[in-house]
């Protein structure tokens, strides 16, 4: 897909992450559409996938270690076609597959069960690792709040990771700038980030502006060409990207739309995907 | 002295993985800087290239040995009990167990009998942790032969296991030959009729010597070594508690949540009887030799023995 219909696809996916929180009544719209874009960037553009085939032993992985987004996750595995988009609404319901973060043996396409900040990514780098010791050729993503990397954990695994010279590992923190008690600078300063990683090891790529396909193409495409050490990207996002009153705040953190926002929300984004295609 | 011979069971697990090294060539093992500690050298020694130290990082590496399972790798991290249930209980949890992994867990160092080093490494709560997990196989072994079975078994069976193995060196009680080992199955080894001691892992022992002295009272015990926590033999304990009416469980554990919290579960909701428990009771351990701590918390033969005395006078 060129740049166009990814920003298209994109769109998609919000639309499809509003659904999904929406009929849930719950769930994390504001950290899912800040990472739309890479949502859809990888799994529509990047990773070695087959949707007919999820388990396939040699394709490229995916971990959301930020996995309270899984409508992120979730929406652009239905818009790819792991499963139909019209099941989005039954997120978080009694019964269905797609559980509020995601579950490897319920839902087809997750890599591996996420949702306790911190762990996902050492699942990740063990995944790498996988590929390392069985000569195999496939590459390991995994994404991470810009809150979830004050957990210990994650730098327990970037330690290990830059040790190990995990070059088939990209590390994506979506850099949004708020978690839940607020803005990050404010509740436990991460900053530096890029330094951070640096200091673990790692090449590190800061995303100027992680909304915008362009600049994200260029990231993993140097990510890729990587070698001899694990790639971390700082995406700089919007929080809430797409949808006029979640951009920037801190309250749609965890909040689904009523129906009157729902409302509005989805005429947000249906403007945006006119304005693309007048383009 | 008696000539029985004494092996740790940590050493025969880390024996048993270089052992197996040959016929597992996806089996990996992880250590988190205590290979030398946990025996796990054995096998680094044999297969450098297949041996992932994760430096002192237990719960990433939970993590990695979740990621490694998923790429077809049969990862065994090792490290010791307070670390590997303790201190990464939720990886454990979260990254092993709700996805149900096929990793491996070694726990070494279980117990009190870790000795010297006191009460911040004598892990007595890890099988009341590891118990409370849903799918997750505990194995507990007697001694070196059950601890090389238990690889064995852990190895062929597909999901997540917690093997829980010593420090000291105890006795080999099972080298015959017609040991048997499976995983869900318990196995009398004394029979009798007046109180059934259900042990698992070097109280076996302490339970068999206990027994002796019994039966020399006129008691005649029952002995049951359960290696498999989980999931427990409920059918032969509820067997052999019909025929006596009176059990006793003993492990190197807290006797809440571990092998006698299991039995007691099991038993008030099937078939009631009278239950005392001997473990450690619900305090924390101290430095000392092995031995003298297995005495002064009466885990010892003389200890268990008293406590059977006093619970049917």
């Amino acid at each position: 897909m060129n740049n166009y219909e990814l920003a298209v696809m994109a769109n998609e996916v919000r639309k499809g992450i509003i659904a999904a929180v929406h009929g849930a009544k719950a769930g994390h719209p504001g950290g899912s559409l800040s990472a739309a874009d890479i949502f859809t960037y990888l799994y529509f553009e990047e990773m070695n996938i087959d949707p007919k085939d999820p388990k396939k032993a040699e394709r490229d992985r995916f971990v959301l270690s930020k996995g309270h987004t899984a409508p992120g996750l979730y929406s652009t595995l239905a818009n790819r076609g792991y499963f139909p988009v019209e099941d989005l609404p039954t997120l978080r319901h009694l019964g269905s597959y797609l559980q509020g973060h995601p579950c490897l043996q319920h839902v087809p396409g997750v890599d591996m069960s996420s949702g306790s900040l911190g762990q996902g990514i050492s699942a990740a780098v063990g995944m790498a690792l996988g590929a390392k010791v069985k000569n195999k050729e496939f590459r390991v993503y995994t994404l991470l709040g810009d809150g979830e990397i004050e957990e210990g954990q994650v730098w327990e695994a970037a330690m290990f990771a830059g040790h190990r010279k995990l070059d088939n590992l990209v590390v994506i923190v979506d850099n949004n700038g708020l978690q839940i008690d607020g803005p990050v600078a404010e509740v436990c300063s991460p900053y530096p980030i890029d330094k951070k990683f640096e200091a673990f090891n790692f090449h590190v790529i800061n995303l100027e502006d992680g909304n915008d396909m362009e600049q994200i193409r260029a990231a993993f495409t140097e990510a890729r060409n990587t070698k001899g050490m694990p790639t971390a990207i700082i995406a700089h996002t919007l929080k809430g990207k797409g949808v006029s009153f979640m951009e920037g705040s801190v309250d749609w953190h965890g909040k689904a739309p009523n129906d009157a926002e729902y409302e509005m929300a989805m005429k947000d984004l249906e403007r945006i995907g006119e304005a693309l295609c007048h383009k | 002295m008696s000539q029985v011979k004494k092996i740790a069971t940590r050493e025969a697990y880390g024996n048993a993985l270089a052992e197996f090294g040959e016929s597992y060539p996806d089996l990996y093992v992880l250590d988190a800087d205590l290979a030398a500690a946990t025996k796990t050298g054995v096998f680094k020694k044999k297969y450098p290239e297949r041996h992932i130290d994760c430096g002192i990082a237990e719960a990433n590496m939970m993590g990695i040995a979740a990621g490694l399972s998923l790429t077809g790798v049969i990862p065994v991290a090792s490290t010791f009990a307070m670390f590997a249930a303790g201190r990464a209980f939720e990886q454990v949890r979260n990254s092993i167990g709700y996805p149900n992994l096929n990793v491996k867990i070694g726990a070494t160092h279980a117990g009190i009998t870790v000795g010297e080093d006191g009460a911040s490494h004598q892990c007595n709560e890890d099988i009341a942790l590891m118990r409370s997990i849903p799918g997750m196989t505990i194995l507990s072994p007697s001694d070196a032969v059950e601890a090389r079975a238990c690889v064995k078994a852990a190895l062929d069976m597909e999901g997540p296991v917690y093997m829980r193995f010593g420090r000291a060196a105890v006795p080999v009680i099972n080298d015959t030959p017609d040991y048997q080992f499976a995983i869900g199955k318990g196995e009398i080894v004394r029979e009798g009729t007046d109180v059934t001691i259900v042990a698992t892992g070097i109280m076996v022992n302490s339970a068999l010597e206990a027994a002796e002295m019994l039966a020399a009272d006129g008691i005649c015990a029952e002995v049951i070594n359960i290696c498999t926590i989980k999931p427990l033999d409920v059918d032969l304990i509820v067997k052999s508690a019909k025929k006596t009416g009176k059990v006793v469980t003993a492990e190197e554990h807290s006797i809440i949540g571990g092998l006698g919290g299991a039995v007691c579960e099991a038993l008030s909701e099937v078939y009631p009887v009278p239950v005392y428990r001997i473990g450690v009771r619900d305090v924390f351990g101290e430095s000392g030799s092995a031995g003298a701590l297995l005495a002064k918390y009466e885990l010892d033969g003389n200890g268990v023995y008293r406590q059977v005395k006093n619970f049917l006078a």
